[in-house]
């Protein structure tokens, strides 16, 4: 028998989790509590693993030892356009924009 | 026309434009999981088995990111919480469904199946075929997002390096990061685990990751609580 790689656990965990959640009134019919620090920490898990995700990928540094000021600039502008609309489409237009711009700009 | 066809037409005329909306995702999610390196079948699975975009994607990063299994898992469940309001919101309206309908609608639920079902039921459109109307609007989601998936993995080799599509991921949870920022604390959390996670990318296995999320949902909590919390 093949060796079933382990991600299908977390793929699997991560399904289930979320028909609970889709579920919770709609087929399960009762809500769920939970204790009032875990509620507070919950609230800071997006703002902290979305920062913790985007930073390291906006601050790539090139085989040469420079930071790539492009990515970063495009960061920069796209998280301002994120900052004023809150929509993805307009961030995700705006830094892909800025990023080819830039390379365009300055050829490596 | 039978009033149970007349909601699904409504259904599915409603989510068209949304569908322009989505295939970007989708692909986004495929071209993700090609690059993380989980094949095919992982790739599709996620999207069949979670069906939910914005968790799909930073799963894959995390993955990606070597992150330990629970912090994967905790991130996807938290991303999908807001799933349990639109639940808890839709439920009164569908009470009288048997099992199977109420089921097959909460694995289908999405913020766009809700918004527009919401915006449905409580107007005087609303009638017994609303279950009809959510089913037209979540099942081209569905279709959309396998297709568009499936497409960004096979065609996600074939996309010139040079376009640096790969910069799009950063790029949504940059949005999505602005958008789950709505205090003071929250801003403290996002730049204690910005930080860290930068200083600590030298760390192995996603540990520099993981350390800084968690370092900054506790600076979360610590300047809320300082504030004197609300």
């Amino acid at each position: 028998m093949a060796a079933i790689d382990p991600l299908w656990w977390v793929v699997g965990l991560i399904g289930l989790g979320t028909f609970v959640w889709r579920g919770a009134f709609l087929v399960f019919g009762r809500g769920l509590r939970m204790p009032d620090l875990v509620r507070r920490g919950l609230n800071y898990v997006p703002p902290a693993v979305f920062a913790a995700l985007v930073l390291p990928g906006l601050m790539q540094w090139q085989a040469d030892g420079t930071l790539d000021t492009p990515r970063l600039i495009a960061g920069a502008v796209a998280g301002a356009v994120a900052w004023r609309t809150r929509g993805t489409i307009p961030t995700l237009i705006a830094g892909m924009v800025v990023l080819w711009s830039l390379r365009a700009l300055m050829p490596v | 026309m039978s009033p149970r066809r007349q909601a699904l037409a409504a259904g599915l005329k409603a989510v068209a434009p949304m569908m322009a909306a989505i295939t970007p995702f989708g692909v986004t999610a495929g071209v993700a999981g090609l690059d993380a390196g989980l094949g095919p079948a992982l790739t599709m699975g996620m999207s069949m088995i979670v069906f939910a975009g914005a968790s799909q994607l930073a799963s894959i990063q995390l993955i990606n990111a070597g992150a330990a299994v629970p912090l994967v898992v905790l991130t996807a469940l938290i991303i999908n919480l807001r799933m349990l309001m639109y639940s808890a919101h839709l439920a009164p309206y569908f009470r009288h469904l048997p099992l199977g309908w109420r089921s097959l609608m909460a694995y289908v639920l999405t913020d766009q199946a809700y918004a527009l079902t919401i915006s449905r039921v409580m107007t005087e459109d609303s009638d017994r075929f609303n279950h009809w109307f959510f089913l037209g609007v979540g099942i081209p989601l569905w279709v959309v997002w396998q297709l568009s998936t499936a497409f960004g993995y096979w065609a996600g080799t074939a996309m010139p390096p040079d376009w640096e599509l790969g910069f799009i991921v950063p790029l949504i949870f940059l949005a999505l990061l602005m958008m789950s920022i709505n205090s003071r604390p929250g801003v403290i959390a996002a730049v204690v685990a910005g930080s860290l996670s930068v200083l600590g990318r030298g760390l192995p296995a996603g540990l520099g990751l993981t350390l800084a999320a968690l370092a900054g949902i506790a600076a979360g909590v610590l300047a809320e609580g300082r504030r004197g919390g609300d």
